[in-house]
């Protein structure tokens, strides 16, 4: 089985403090992880080539720094991963990204599963791996809770997804998208080995000229939508703290409730 | 910008999705005064009684589709459907509610269209002819405001419970226009084996109040007076990343950076310290209320009510107390 996992950087949100915030977070230079879904992304393609055999190749669109999140990948078990970087590729919108994305999965070559996450906790749009099953032509699997059955054989793959209100099994043929949710596995973390084998790996730089595309087609220009962002108000805390035991601090608590229309 | 609006109207069972009158609701925002015409479509099997709360919820035309393919949402039928009908639209503003479905929904046909997108929206506001659209990033850490380019099509999927759903005015009269399904049952090249749904409980996502326990729980058997509290509220049960991960209570009810944001009218945390990555999930809740045997935890800063002392004596006394004052 040949199986690309989609893995993107994303900044650290467990290093906002009283001296980084947002804004200065997701700045360049701030602390920088794999996106926390892109776990559950790595674990379920390692998975799958530990039952089917093949080979993962993991495939991130970014910085240069995105690296080490593909170092952290390889270090899991992934055999092969490649950086599509490119100055004029900064601030595209989803759908340039998954164009992006496409380009190089062009490059990589055939494949039977394609692996993403649920959403990136930056930009949380929840839309780039849509876009690419869409682009490609491909099922889209979304949702992810369990991988009931992986086929390659018959070519067929069976799923869980986790929707708001239903667990949904669907079938589906080979080659798919799937993306999952945190439910579907317990990531591993890198082995020692891994570490060290990922540390001496070279990872692949793809720039627009390698993938083919013109600068136009890439970054902000090509890109339907542009944003700027802040930090949301902050909202008065002004907590009012019940006192008394469990008969009075209930009264008081159900009195604010009625008073605040909440129930 | 054309003050043309269309909005995708979810279905599931042949009930109207709530969040689909929120999408109406925003779309009406949107249209303000420019005089456009808000256009609905509903997909499914047996969506006729939906086209008319279309109407009734403001729309001036509602294209249908109807057929047993459709019955249950499908990504590839349902985009390249909504794409052939926009085929023919002047470019619009195209929304829809930001469900997991509403959320794929929008992104595919985007792409199918070269639109540009903004997912789940918290405000949408008019500056001049263009629409700007506001939405939290990087877990609720930024606000982010998204403006479009280009002549096209515009996706915008709109957050549950920010937008409040208008009265249906069943006076309202509206043209209605069916058109066939796009794909052939066996061109959609998924099926569908079986659906398993939550029944009884409240939906996490929908609710307007949510009773969540946290690592102070203590146990799969601590969230017996969470659920207690929740269920004499007729709110939804949910919980922090630490009971979830001890086991204690299923992934589906987690709230945070990894599980679901909700945004109830009333959150109450049992045994929660308000870790960054739980706060991202709930902050903007409108009255949330912290329960810590500490009297000194992170979510304090956020809660507009706290008591510190043990879950376990007082939420019985809170279950009691409720049932006492509103008769449940
Ligand atoms: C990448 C990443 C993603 C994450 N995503 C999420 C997420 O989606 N959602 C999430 O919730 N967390 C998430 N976390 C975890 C988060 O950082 C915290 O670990 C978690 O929220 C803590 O849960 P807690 O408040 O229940 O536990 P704790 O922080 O241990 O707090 C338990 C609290 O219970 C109180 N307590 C104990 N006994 C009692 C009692 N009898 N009565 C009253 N109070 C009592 C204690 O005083 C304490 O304040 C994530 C972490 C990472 C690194
Ligand atoms: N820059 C990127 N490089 C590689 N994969 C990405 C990138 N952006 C998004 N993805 C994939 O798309 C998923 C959803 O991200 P998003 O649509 O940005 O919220 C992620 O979990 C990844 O699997």
């Amino acid at each position: 089985m040949n199986i690309i996992a989609l893995v993107k950087q994303t900044p650290d949100t467990a290093q906002l403090s009283a001296s980084m915030d947002g804004v200065k977070l997701s700045a360049e230079g701030g602390p920088r992880i794999v996106n926390p879904w892109d776990e559950y992304t790595l674990e379920t393609a390692i998975q799958a080539r530990e039952e089917h055999g093949g080979k993962v190749t993991a495939l991130c669109l970014g910085p240069p720094e995105a690296a080490d999140a593909l170092k952290t990948a390889l270090a899991m078990g992934v055999d092969e991963a490649v950086l599509v970087s490119d100055p004029a590729m900064a601030y595209s919108d989803s759908l340039t990204s998954a164009r992006i994305l496409v380009a190089a999965i062009g490059k990589i070559g055939t494949f039977d599963l394609i692996v993403g996450g649920r959403a990136a906790i930056d930009g949380n749009t929840a839309a780039t791996t849509v876009q690419v099953a869409a682009l490609l032509g491909v099922p889209l699997v979304s949702y992810v809770a369990e991988l009931r059955n992986l086929d390659p054989a018959d070519r067929t793959i069976s799923a869980v997804r986790l929707l708001e209100k239903a667990r949904e099994t669907v079938t589906s043929r080979l080659p798919a998208l799937i993306t999952v949710v945190k439910e579907i596995n317990e990531p591993r973390y890198p082995s020692l080995i891994g570490i060290r084998k990922a540390a001496r790996a070279s990872i692949p730089v793809w720039t627009c000229a390698d993938l083919g595309l013109d600068a136009t087609e890439v970054g902000s220009n090509a890109s339907g939508v542009e944003w700027q962002s802040e930090l949301p108000p902050l909202r008065e805390a002004n907590i009012e703290m019940i006192d008394g035991g469990p008969e009075d601090a209930a009264r008081t608590l159900v009195d604010r409730l009625i008073e605040e229309k909440v129930i | 910008m054309a003050g043309n609006i269309f909005v995708w109207i979810e279905q599931v069972d042949g009930q109207a999705d709530p969040i689909a009158w929120q999408a109406m609701a925003a779309a009406g925002k949107v249209a303000g005064d420019t005089g456009g015409s808000l256009t609905a479509a509903v997909f499914g099997d047996g969506v006729v009684e939906i086209a008319r709360q279309a109407v009734e919820a403001g729309a001036d035309r509602v294209f249908t589709a109807d057929a047993p393919s459709l019955g249950r949402y499908r990504v590839e039928p349902y985009a390249k459907l909504l794409v052939r009908i926009l085929e023919n639209e002047p470019p619009s503003v195209v929304l829809m509610g930001a469900s997991t479905a509403g959320l794929e929904l929008s992104a595919y046909a985007a792409a199918l269209t070269g639109a540009g997108l903004a997912p789940d929206c918290t405000d949408l506001r008019r500056e001049g002819d263009r629409l700007v659209a506001v939405r939290p990033a990087l877990v609720g850490n930024l606000l982010s405001t998204v403006t479009f380019k280009g002549t096209g099509h515009r996706f915008v999927t709109v957050r549950r419970n920010i937008f409040q759903a208008a009265d249906p005015d069943a006076s309202r009269t509206g043209e209605v226009i069916e058109v066939p399904a796009a794909l052939s049952g066996d061109e959609i090249p998924t099926s569908v084996v079986s659906v398993e749904t939550a029944d009884g409980t409240v939906s996490l996502t929908e609710a307007s109040i949510i009773v969540s326990g946290g690592r102070g729980v203590g146990g799969p058997e601590g969230f017996q007076p969470v659920r207690e509290l929740a269920d004499t509220l007729g709110g939804a049960l949910g919980a922090s990343r630490a009971a979830v991960d001890a086991g204690w209570i299923p992934y589906a009810h987690q709230v945070g950076q990894t599980g679901k944001t909700v945004q109830p009218d009333l959150y109450i945390a049992c045994g929660i310290s308000g870790a960054i990555q739980h706060l991202a999930g709930m902050k903007n809740a409108r009255v949330i209320v912290a329960i810590n045997k500490d009297a000194d935890v992170p979510l304090y800063k956020y809660a507009h009510y706290g008591i510190a002392g043990d879950l376990f004596s007082y939420l019985p006394a809170i279950a009691e107390e409720v049932r006492k004052r509103l008769g449940r």
